[in-house]
């Protein structure tokens, strides 16, 4: 078997039985790189010499036996808003264009306590700020698909990573959607855990109340494996909960009988393709053919969650972006007049138009007179959203949906009109309003030749369950992605 | 368009953000922030009296812990990334005449 066409799970598992050497796990990634990242630009940084001399550490290591775990020695890729010590850093922002870090995040840590290899940094929209990877200030990411077409974001760089096979598996962060979505444009899995079973320690907030990290991989199980190594209790990031059910691999079991699965009708109304549709409810039929109880239902609430989001999201963002002034780190601006100009020039030259757009709608809901009727407002519709979740979970296990109302658009479609790609979060929003699990695999290819993705969402800490039911939907949906599945 | 963004608003927001927008910029601005906010004002139809506002979705508490330190001395480290440093602190404009 080629290496590149391995699962990182089964990637472990042939480097335990000593069949491939982590050097030419890393070799076979970084000869893909030179192939292909011309055309896609999945990275912002690429660490060629560090991952080399990872690969012996690693590698002297499990045959010390002392790395044992499913993950030993598996190259992977960083989301470049995590910070990673000694390796630049930037939130694909020009206001970090230079920075450094002195320390890594947690999850990065504890990837690297269970051997992985770290690549490199992957290209994002700007602070994780729109859906297209489009604005990153590095150049825009190509959908290995189809790369007239946009990989989906913000984590497009870690979803195009996957799928071209310059990685293994990658780490994204998702505050509205920029993990499943992205997944879904580039036809791999992703997974969005519940707020706080993954350390947010060392990732460069967007939305602090939103964000999330978690896996973008090839299957459910590495999926899974990944979860296992990533979900820990940090006393470093005081919204992480204490869990002792980070079991995930357990949850890897053929069998969705019984399993109540709920559809919501507000998912599958008007702007939706019928192509995506038509892919879902399929997935939906066939989980129901092997004893899921599948039910239509109403969630309601659904079109307040995009305004709810934006406000809240665009509120968080102006205060957490508040540390970027040109003094502690990042860029700063060569003329100024006094401390204010320094600042102001700084960041209006470091910042790209998109995050200056939610600065600036942040900084107006949250300013004196207004903070009441947008923000206060906000956070109430928040409650009733989650109350809307709470109801649904009390009748159902899983939660089935669209991941967006479209396949992956063309590049230079998106950012002329905001609004318009805000509406694409619709399905995937409110799951991080409500401190959700979701989940995005792929579960078809649409006429253009462009993946689709299908949404499993959860009850709080109900990760089990999606992947019991992603796991069972993968067996009957068979091996997808592969190159020659393409076109 | 519902929602009309004055000068003095753009203006006004612009100190609170911190941002120094250009002409075509502020233009830009009034017209995309007077759109979210048209958007946003959806918010309106929904009855929300004697709703509590949710900031966390789970009921998180404070979390304390003992005010101990833990990390040494790290200031070669915090100034490693600065723009401007001289004799271990930070370079920053005069503030003050």
């Amino acid at each position: 078997m080629n290496i590149l066409d391995m699962t990182a799970v089964e990637l472990a598992a042939a480097i335990k039985e000593r069949k491939v050497t982590v050097l030419e796990a890393v070799e076979a990634v970084l000869t893909q790189m030179e192939k292909s990242e011309e055309t896609f630009n999945c990275y912002v940084t690429v660490d060629k010499e560090g991952a080399l001399m990872q690969a012996g550490e690693v590698q002297r290591k499990i045959d010390a036996g002392e790395l044992t775990g499913p993950l030993a020695g598996v190259p992977v890729a960083i989301k470049d808003n995590m910070c990673t010590e000694g390796m630049l850093t930037t939130c694909s922002s020009k206001i970090l264009g230079n920075f450094v870090p002195t320390f890594s995040s947690e999850a990065v840590l504890n990837l690297q306590k269970a051997g992985a290899v770290i690549l490199g940094k992957t290209n994002m929209d700007e602070f994780a700020m729109g859906s297209t990877t489009e604005t990153s200030a590095f150049g825009v990411t190509k959908n290995p698909w189809n790369p007239e077409h946009v990989p989906g974001g913000s984590s497009g760089g870690s979803a195009a990573a996957v799928a071209a096979g310059e990685c293994f598996y990658a780490l994204g962060s998702d505050t509205g959607g920029s993990i499943r979505q992205p997944a879904s444009f580039c036809g791999v899995v992703g997974m969005k855990p519940t707020y706080g079973r993954v350390s947010r320690y060392g990732l460069i907030a967007y939305g602090s109340s939103l964000d999330q990290i978690g896996p973008l991989c090839k299957d459910v199980t590495d999926c899974a494996a990944i979860m296992e190594v990533i979900a820990s209790h940090d006393p470093k990031d005081s919204t992480s909960v204490e869990q002792d059910d980070t079991d995930f691999t357990t949850a890897l079991v053929e069998d969705v009988q019984g399993m109540r699965i709920g559809i919501p009708k507000d998912y599958f109304g008007e702007g939706l393709e019928p192509e995506v549709k038509e892919a879902v409810l399929g997935a939906a039929k066939a989980l129901e053919e092997k004893g899921a109880i599948v039910e239509e239902f109403d969630l309601s609430l659904v079109e307040y969650a995009i305004p709810t989001y934006y406000t809240i999201a665009a509120a968080e963002a102006s205060s957490n972006l508040e540390r970027f002034d040109g003094i502690k780190y990042g860029y700063r601006t060569s003329e100024y007049e006094g401390l204010h100009n320094m600042y102001k020039k700084s960041r209006s030259e470091g910042f790209g138009p998109e995050v200056k757009r939610r600065i600036m709608l942040g900084s107006f809901v949250l300013s004196s007179g207004y903070y009441d009727a947008y923000y206060l407002k906000a956070l109430r519709v928040k409650a009733l959203i989650k109350k809307a979740f709470d109801e649904a979970f009390a009748k159902y296990d899983v939660i089935l949906g669209p991941v967006a109302p479209t396949t992956a658009p063309k590049l230079g479609q998106s950012l002329s009109d905001p609004i318009k790609m805000y509406l694409g979060d619709i399905y995937t929003i409110s799951v991080n309003l409500a401190g959700l699990p979701g989940l995005s695999m792929p579960c078809g290819v649409d006429s253009k030749g462009l993946p689709i993705g299908l949404q499993l969402i959860g009850d709080c800490f109900q990760e089990k369950k999606l992947i019991q039911t992603a796991y069972t939907y993968e067996k009957i949906r068979g091996p997808f992605g592969r190159k020659e599945d393409r076109q | 368009m519902a929602n009309i963004i004055s000068d003095e608003t753009i203006e006004y927001v612009g100190i609170l953000a911190k941002l120094e927008l250009s002409g075509e910029e502020k233009e830009q601005a009034k017209k995309d922030m007077g759109s979210m906010l048209d958007y946003i004002d959806k918010l309106g139809e929904l009855d929300t009296q004697g709703v509590e506002p949710m900031s966390h979705v789970f009921p998180v508490k404070n979390v304390f812990r003992e005010d101990v330190v833990t990390n040494g001395n790290i200031r070669e480290e915090i100034l490693k990334n600065a723009p401007g440093e001289k004799d271990g602190m930070f370079v920053v404009p005069r503030t003050f005449e």
